[in-house]
């Protein structure tokens, strides 16, 4: 539902890039609104809403046949690695706000663990990316459907654009993320 | 053009060659190679040391990673279940403590003795045994049953399906293939996926 919501909030902002071509008051006059609802999705003291799903729930955000490339990062607050790398995603997701990318944060967090140990750490770290909860035990049923190859370690990554997909299991520099990300956005 | 495009297969399939022979996982089938590890109690322990037993339960895992906690309990239950059926389980901790501290030596000494193990806990100290069984996180499980004087894989992944709760576990993949073996089939699932903490090592960057 997120993602959808998303979309028509990039169709509509590029509605109004496009109307602002003709009417410059036009563009000045959007462009705030939409800083401003980013903003508010941030703000510190806003209560973090957390989906939790399984993973049938989950499943569409792997195979959406648009224009956009999704990052997905499957991590966990207790997970060193996926902690150490996180800024590189958050980093990501800042510089391609305007463009069609969507970084997902999969938290493989334990699930009584998300007010008292998740929303804290998101709050202390201002993460900006999306994140869900993936609540799914049977996971030898769900990891084979992210990835054939994927022994279930984590931090791992899967960066897709329609049919067009990379997997990477353990974790990224700033520059191997970039290297992964960079051909399938540009294709 | 023709010799081309055949010298082109050739290097393919020679790349190839060498990208599957430098990807050391082992898989069910191999012979899983030996080891000479420290237990937490400071003696010696090899896998050829149970010669006499019909398999070991191979269990990759530590103290830091919440799933390898979460089934820890199991992991005991295990050994408590199968030793004496001449299955018994073998730990061993891959990770470096340089990078979780948590997972040193003595750190595992004093876990060992917390929960009881009824088992080896056996330290990877420079992380030469993990890579030789293409281990890639905590827990791990390699079921090993022993032919003569090798063992080999029988089984390769996760203890069961439910990592959160162990009530709610449906099947138990690691007593299943264990059963199986024992009355002479080969197990009814080889391989089973679970999360884990990836095996923690010096980063590169």
């Amino acid at each position: 539902m997120k993602v959808v919501l998303r979309h028509c909030f990039i169709l509509v902002a590029i509605t109004f890039f496009a109307c602002g071509g003709n009417n410059s008051s036009t563009k000045n006059h959007n462009e705030p609104i939409v800083e401003k609802t980013e903003e508010i999705n941030v703000e510190p003291e806003a209560p973090i809403e957390i989906r939790s799903v399984d993973f049938n729930q989950l499943a569409p955000i792997f195979s959406q046949q648009n224009d956009t490339t999704y990052v997905i990062n499957f991590w966990a607050t207790w997970c060193v690695p996926c902690v150490k790398e996180l800024p590189h995603f958050e980093a990501l997701n800042a510089e391609y706000s305007k463009q069609p990318v969507k970084v997902i944060l999969v938290s493989l967090d334990m699930p009584d663990e998300i007010d008292t140990r998740l929303k804290p750490f998101m709050q202390a770290k201002a993460i900006k990316s999306e994140v869900i909860l993936l609540n799914d035990p049977d996971m030898n049923i769900w990891i084979p459907k992210v990835n054939e190859d994927w022994s279930g370690a984590i931090p791992a990554t899967y960066i897709y654009k329609k049919n067009l997909n990379t997997f990477i299991e353990g974790s990224v520099t700033h520059a191997e993320l970039l290297s992964s990300f960079l051909p399938i956005f540009n294709s | 053009m023709r010799t081309f495009s055949l010298l082109s297969i050739a290097t393919i399939a020679v790349l190839m060659a060498f990208a599957f022979k430098g990807d050391k996982t082992l898989s069910v089938g191999d012979v899983a190679p030996d080891f000479t590890l420290k237990n937490v109690d400071g003696k010696k322990v090899s896998l050829s040391d149970y010669n006499d037993k019909k398999g070991v339960i191979l269990v990759f895992t530590c103290n830091h990673c919440p799933f390898a906690i979460k089934w820890e309990d199991r992991i005991i239950e295990l050994d408590k279940n199968y030793a004496k059926k001449d299955w018994p389980v073998v730990a061993i901790n891959p990770n470096d403590p340089e990078v979780v501290p948590n997972d040193g030596p003595e750190e595992m000494k004093k876990r060992a003795k917390e929960k009881g193990f009824t088992f080896p806990y056996l330290f990877d100290e420079g992380q030469k045994i993990f890579p030789k069984y293409g281990a890639t996180k905590t827990p791990h499980v390699f079921l090993l049953k022993r032919y003569k004087k090798e063992f080999k894989v029988e089984y390769i992944g996760a203890i069961d399906d439910n990592y959160q709760d162990a009530s709610k576990v449906t099947t138990k993949y690691v007593e299943n293939a264990i059963e199986d073996l024992e009355a002479g089939k080969k197990p009814r699932l080889t391989e089973a996926k679970a999360i884990g903490c990836s095996i923690k090592v010096k980063q590169q960057d």
